[in-house]
């Protein structure tokens, strides 16, 4: 049967969510014969829509339906209702994201053992492994068009990348380049290449960087096997008496409560999302709510240790132009526990407009020494650093029975407190920052406190023991058979490297997996 | 090399005719009559509906002593605080105003703007800082102040750049003094 599918055809995929891991799981399955549903909380933008204007575009694309936080972390004070900027919207974050493209280094897939115990932090090590997962990296670059992979170039340095190469190379930092980019350095896959635009983060206009709005999600309708259902919000997975999953309620654009039946059930909604969607299913079979019998479902929350380090100069920099995410510098990625943390971190160029750096450079901060920042803006470059966090079992999503969305459903809170090795590794990582400006003259350095969380992970994570997480190494619950995890939720570890190539090739994977097990008669 | 741009009237509450003059100088406020208020050289002027004038050319020194930017002339601000002006936002502004003109008095002075060095009022902000009212009127400005595109160039910043085709033919790497 062809797209649109019937509310009462059971033979379908519903999955929940069509960002960077829903949206390809879509794709990938529509390209086998997979019949899938895929339900999108958001409308649909393409880059025609795109605005390059920060307020406006945030407005047309951020996930703001209401949030709570608590825990020691600056976001929950500076941002209290805002823990997450992310996207609600076809497609999901993959419209907002910078486009960096990063495979796992070998030992983050077993940090548990590479680290050895850390107090308070519940360490895991992945089911899976880097030779597991190079194939499917691979693919995953291929679909993204990532530079400096396959015979794809990289991308040409703009002011903020050189001020930033030259800095690195004057402190004696060898491995810096302008980066692992789904963004395409020449024309590829029917997209042009990179007009140096700026506004990566509202959506390329020119569609020269990855997203699954406008590449997987219409690939995949166009072989009429899946269908997006724009503006429907998912609200309860169902299931039958025998712990199976049998559908998913959801209310539509017009609000009405519809229920799609299923064969398998994909959540993918990112790490709030899925957990409290999960949360919210709970049944008198499932009190504590669906895959949950291990209590794990919400835990061990990441968000990767971030923060960033502008720096301003005597002559113009004018770090807006062109890519916003323009290079990387990876020599403190390793495990170098002499530096006073385990775990690394990257180091890659941002850059902000007047409007957003008014908000994040230094939130609640005014009077001279914040303006006088602002005034050197034009003399300013930027950069972000994300390194590994530790998971703990503490900082966790859970459902705020006080407060309720605009369906009636209560939301999540978000607690997180950072760990002692957060906060060295945080603090490692301004001091390098700052030297690196230092190298090529600052005249001051700021040290920036994390904007809201963009690299949402863990709280559904991936384990071997049905004991210590969610799902297991196909991203399928321990408890349901037919029900997946299939975005960054799944996240066992954060690893230093942005997380979005991950979550792409771990949905390819899965992908093979669900339609292997269809044709095996095993889902 | 900030541009020096000519501020547009983006009527954001005032229009072009309460907008009297592009000068960019600054200068304290003073009231010229029911609900009219002016800068000492006339570089703008607002008219008020609801709030008393002399609240509000308090309001907007309070907004240029907490983002000061001294290339930016008054009527950005004026703009960024005009839509307290209004019958819901009015109450709360006049009894923010009060009490800091009463913080203002607990120091010695006749009011708000009868100090004569920024110090002097940032001191007085400082006393203030965590009430309600300060972070209302400093959380407002953030987006009332810095997302006003006329304001821009002031900062240098270009905006978009995709209507001229990006920055790959305009400058994206011409940076020449490293």
């Amino acid at each position: 049967m062809a797209a649109p599918f019937d509310l009462s055809d059971d033979s379908v995929v519903v999955i929940i969510g069509t960002g960077a891991g829903g949206g390809v799981l879509a794709n990938e399955l529509a390209q086998k014969g997979v019949s899938v549903v895929a339900l999108e909380a958001g409308g649909r933008y393409l880059p025609e829509d795109y605005v390059n204007d920060e307020w406006e575009s945030f407005g047309q694309l951020a996930w703001v339906d209401p949030r709570t936080t608590s825990g020691d972390w600056r976001v929950a004070k500076d941002f209290s209702g805002l823990p997450a900027w992310i996207v609600k919207a076809v497609g999901g974050t993959t419209t907002h994201w910078a486009g960096a493209s990063l495979r796992f280094q070998e030992h983050e897939w077993k940090a548990a053992t590479t680290y050895g115990p850390v107090q308070g932090a519940s360490l895991l090590d992945w089911p899976i492994d880097g030779a597991e997962m190079a194939p499917w990296y691979e693919k995953a670059e291929t679909k993204l068009g990532v530079t400096r992979t396959g015979d794809r170039a990289g991308l040409p340095g703009n002011n903020n990348y050189k001020v930033f190469e030259a800095g690195a190379k004057a402190l004696g930092y060898t491995e810096v380049h302008t980066g692992r980019m789904a963004i395409n350095s020449a024309d590829y896959d029917g997209r042009v290449a990179c007009q140096q635009t700026g506004f990566c983060f509202q959506g390329c206009k020119w569609g020269a960087k990855w997203s699954a709005a406008y590449t997987d999600i219409p690939r995949g309708e166009a072989t009429g096997n899946l269908e997006v259902r724009e503006k429907a919000h998912a609200a309860r997975i169902l299931h039958d008496d025998t712990g199976k999953v049998t559908g998913v309620e959801y209310f539509d654009g017009d609000g009405n409560l519809q229920m799609q039946a299923a064969r398998v059930v994909c959540v993918a909604g990112n790490s709030f999302e899925s957990p409290r969607l999960l949360l919210n299913s709970a049944s008198s079979m499932f009190p504590d709510g669906l895959a949950n019998s291990s209590g794990q479902v919400g835990r061990n929350y990441m968000r990767h240790m971030t923060g960033s380090v502008y720096a301003t100069f005597e002559k113009p920099v004018r770090m807006w132009r062109g890519t916003t995410m323009a290079g990387i510098i990876s020599d403190e990625a390793k495990h170098d526990p002499s530096r006073g943390f385990v775990g690394g971190y990257e180091m890659e160029t941002l850059a902000l407009g007047i409007p957003f750096m008014a908000a994040f450079l230094d939130p609640g901060g005014w009077g001279r020494e914040f303006t006088t920042a602002l005034d050197s803006y034009e003399n300013m470059a930027g950069m972000w650093l994300v390194g590994e966090d530790m998971p703990q079992e503490t900082n966790r999503v859970t459902l705020n029975h006080e407060v309720k969305d605009q369906w009636g459903l209560p939301v999540v809170n978000v607690h997180f407190d950072d760990h002692p090795n957060d906060v060295a590794m945080r603090n490692h990582a301004y001091r390098q920052g700052a030297a690196v400006y230092d190298a090529v003259g600052a005249t001051r350095t700021f040290p920036t406190p994390p904007y809201p969380s963009t690299h949402n992970l863990g709280t559904n994570r991936m384990s071997e023991n049905p004991r210590d997480g969610v799902v297991n190494r196909w991203g399928r619950t321990h408890d349901v058979a037919n029900l997946y995890v299939s975005d960054g939720s799944q996240f066992t570890t954060g690893a230093a490297e942005n997380p979005t190539l991950t979550i792409v090739a771990l949905a390819i994977r899965q992908a093979d997996h669900i339609a292997s097990e269809m044709s095996a008669g095993n889902l | 090399m900030t541009q020096q741009a000519e501020p547009r009237d983006r009527s954001r509450g005032l229009s072009r005719r309460q907008l009297l003059s592009r000068s960019t100088a600054a200068g304290a406020a003073f009231v010229i009559g029911p609900g009219f208020i002016a800068a000492k050289d006339a570089a703008w002027a607002a008219e008020t509906s609801v709030l008393k004038p002399a609240t509000f050319a308090t309001l907007v020194q309070m907004a240029r002593d907490i983002y000061p930017h001294d290339h930016v002339g008054d009527e950005f601000y004026v703009i960024a605080v005009k839509g307290y002006d209004t019958e819901g936002a009015a109450p709360g502004i006049e009894a923010g105003i009060a009490s800091l003109d009463a913080a203002a008095q607990g120091k010695g002075f006749a009011s708000y703007l009868d100090t004569g060095w920024e110090r002097d009022r940032v001191d007085i902000l400082r006393g203030i800082e965590d009430s309600l009212f300060f972070q209302q009127i400093r959380g407002g400005l953030v987006t009332g102040l810095y997302n006003q595109k006329a304001v821009w160039p002031y900062f240098g910043y270009e905006g978009e750049s995709y209507s001229q085709g990006g920055y790959i033919d305009r400058g994206f790497d011409d940076i020449n003094w490293l």
